[in-house]
């Protein structure tokens, strides 16, 4: 159905549009070659020399996740939710960003670990670090094959490119500068890719505005009742009837489990954030990025509510009707062929390109971090020279490369597949948080505790998946009553307090680690100097974390009243 | 309060700031579309955008969005820390 591109996508792209298109693909490989001649170490190419200012590494942090799934994801649940979408944003992303920046990223930072998986090795040992280094890299293959094919899918409806040749090109152009600047070039990517997505998508929600009639339009028009413009039960989204049950899933499944559980463990985004250039800066990345990351769904939910409204296949079909070809993912793609004339239809493609090779570059980068650094290196050939691991590293980015392309290939053909592929490796990261939370904090947790309450926790998501309604389809026994984003909400909580218990009770029947290893790692054994920074006072008010991240809970409460 | 760095000559990153980049690019745009804007806005483009000129605002916009950044990067000049030679 994708694959045959009908004219209903199809843009009227000009000389000038692909002109435009251009000049951004020279951009993104001239700054691929600038940053390969600061390469001259492994932590150069694998965290950027650890020198990056926090603003650069804070915008590269939200834009690592401002990828195909979350513009193409985000609009169309906007177009079918309304503005219980922005939860994703403001309940999903924005507090764990905080807590990240406040709470964990001084053990991040201070104990100079290289990854995320690193500090579970140093804090679990092996069997830890196994599960999560091998789950996580498998994942970033994955998501990177998904981000790749809804590229080429992009390019193939937009342009009429056969989806072979975009998938090629798509993935050339991604892997050229990876492999030559390693993380500064995808960090610096990151940020112009984050401005062009801005300059595409913020004209396209003013001119969608202006053509609905202002946000009273929107008020009057939209369908099918007012419902969808309180952010607040959400019992659409979440599936759960009853609103009270509705907002405690909402708080403690995605506001609590599954987001902190992705923010704050998952080494895409903590990556940026390392390679900022003191432990201050670190902490300010995530603070920083929560800025832009409050506004963002403006930009995306919000022309996804008005796309409902004035885009006529997309109306019909949230009215019940049956649309033909079109779904919900279609929203931005047709409001672009709507709206836009030749010129900003450039910037706007320049955008969704950009988007979606950000995503793209975000999963390799980190992926080639973890695979030289905790695979190679740690199990497989260790006592090397350290240009001898850039090299690895370099090989790993072609590698991985070349295996998107063949998850692309798999994901045009086994779509659904995917989906519950993509839900599987969701549920890996619902206990993450639980026990690095656990280790950080408390000293006695010891190693087996570690790996127990990993596998545990996924155990226990993955068979409250089995056993709701539908969150593995037709897999699903639906012996318990929930389906939709419910029972994915249920599953990570399920995670998260069988990891805890599991956690607390093998540790106590386990010898707890010599409390010596543990400095670094663990709150109450290390030194407060490591944790504070040591520049604090020659900083201003507006460098300082906690003060930040206050400004930023203060913003996001008075967000969900204003919208509730 | 003596910082080392400065009794030394501080480098700055120059064009290869990320700012002027940025600059560069969202610049570059703009003035296309402001062109495109005056000269080749067709009746059924404003009708698409209900009487809006969309190129020359959004042109307009991303010059004034270039500038600023130019400005930023101008007063602020990005350090090279001294142990990054190459």
């Amino acid at each position: 159905m994708i694959l045959a591109a009908s004219d209903t996508f199809r843009l009227d792209a000009n000389a000038v549009d692909y002109a435009l298109i251009a000049l951004y693909f020279a951009f993104v490989l001239g700054i691929g070659l600038a940053a390969k001649r600061q390469v001259s170490t492994s932590i150069d190419f694998f965290l950027s020399g650890r020198s990056l200012p926090a603003w650069v590494t804070g915008l590269a942090f939200i834009s690592a996740n401002l990828g195909a799934v979350e513009i193409i994801g985000m609009s169309a649940n906007g177009a079918q939710y309304g503005m219980a979408t922005m939860h994703y944003f403001w309940i999903g992303a924005v507090p764990a960003m905080l807590f990240l920046g406040i709470v964990m990223m001084p053990f991040y930072y201070g104990s100079g670990v290289r990854s995320v998986p690193e500090f579970m090795r140093r804090r679990f040992g092996t069997g830890a670090h196994l599960v999560n280094a091998l789950s996580f890299a498998v994942a970033q293959l994955l998501i990177a094959g998904i981000n790749l094919y809804l590229l080429a899918t992009i390019v193939n409806r937009l342009l009429g490119w056969p989806l072979w040749l975009s998938l090629i090109l798509a993935a050339a152009v991604v892997l050229s500068y990876t492999a030559l600047g390693g993380l500064s070039a995808a960090i610096y990517n990151e940020v112009l890719q984050f401005f062009v997505i801005v300059a595409a998508l913020l004209p396209l929600t003013i001119v969608a505005l202006n053509k609905v009639g202002g946000w009273d339009g929107v008020k009057e028009r939209v369908q099918p009742n007012a419902e969808q413009l309180s952010s607040w039960p959400a019992t659409d989204l979440t599936g759960i009837d009853s609103p009270l049950l509705s907002v405690i899933g909402l708080v403690f499944g995605l506001g609590f489990v599954l987001s902190f559980g992705y923010w704050t463990t998952n080494f895409v985004e903590v990556q940026r954030a390392m390679a900022s250039s003191s432990v201050s800066a670190a902490r300010r990345s995530p603070i920083i990025g929560a800025f832009p990351k409050m506004f963002i769904p403006f930009i995306v939910v919000i022309p996804g509510i008005i796309a409902a409204i004035i885009v006529p296949e997309i109306a019909e079909l949230k009215s019940g009707g049956s649309a033909g070809e079109v779904e919900y993912n279609d929203v931005m793609l047709l409001l672009i062929r709507d709206l836009l004339p030749n010129g900003m239809l450039g910037v706007a493609i320049a955008g969704l390109l950009a988007s979606f090779m950000a995503g793209m570059a975000a999963n390799i980068s980190a992926f080639n971090t973890v695979f030289s650094y905790d695979l190679w290196q740690t199990y497989v050939v260790k006592d090397k020279p350290d240009s001898y691991y850039t090299t690895v590293g370099r090989v790993a980015t072609v590698g991985a490369t070349l295996t998107a392309i063949g998850t692309a290939v798999f994901a045009a053909g086994y779509s659904n597949l995917m989906d519950y592929l993509q839900l599987l490796f969701g549920f890996f990261n619902a206990p993450l948080f639980a026990t690095f939370i656990l280790g950080m904090f408390w000293k006695r947790m010891t190693a087996s505790a570690g790996w127990a309450g990993l596998v545990s926790g996924t155990v226990a998501a993955v068979l409250v998946a089995y056993l709701s309604e539908d969150a593995f389809g037709g897999l699903s026994v639906g012996v318990i009553g929930l389906s939709g984003q419910g029972a994915s909400f249920v599953a990570a909580g399920a995670a998260f307090f069988v990891d805890i218990a599991v956690s607390i009770v093998v540790s106590m029947m386990t010898r707890p680690r010599v409390e010596s290893e543990l400095e670094g790692l663990v709150y109450s054994l290390t030194p407060g100097a490591t944790l504070k920074d040591d520049e604090a006072e020659q900083h201003s008010w507006f460098q300082s974390p906690t003060k930040l991240a206050g400004i930023g809970l203060v913003i996001i409460i008075v967000l969900n009243i204003v919208f509730a | 309060m003596t910082d080392p760095d400065k009794t030394t000559e501080r480098r700055t990153a120059g064009a290869f700031d990320i700012r002027y980049i940025i600059a560069a690019l969202i610049g570059a745009y703009g003035v296309v579309l402001v062109v495109l804007g005056l000269i080749n806005t067709t009746d059924s483009d404003l009708a698409k955008a209900d009487g809006l000129n969309v190129n020359l605002w959004a042109g307009l916009g991303m010059i004034v969005a270039a500038a600023l950044f130019a400005l930023w990067a101008k007063m602020k000049p990005t350090v090279v820390p001294d142990d990054f030679e190459e």
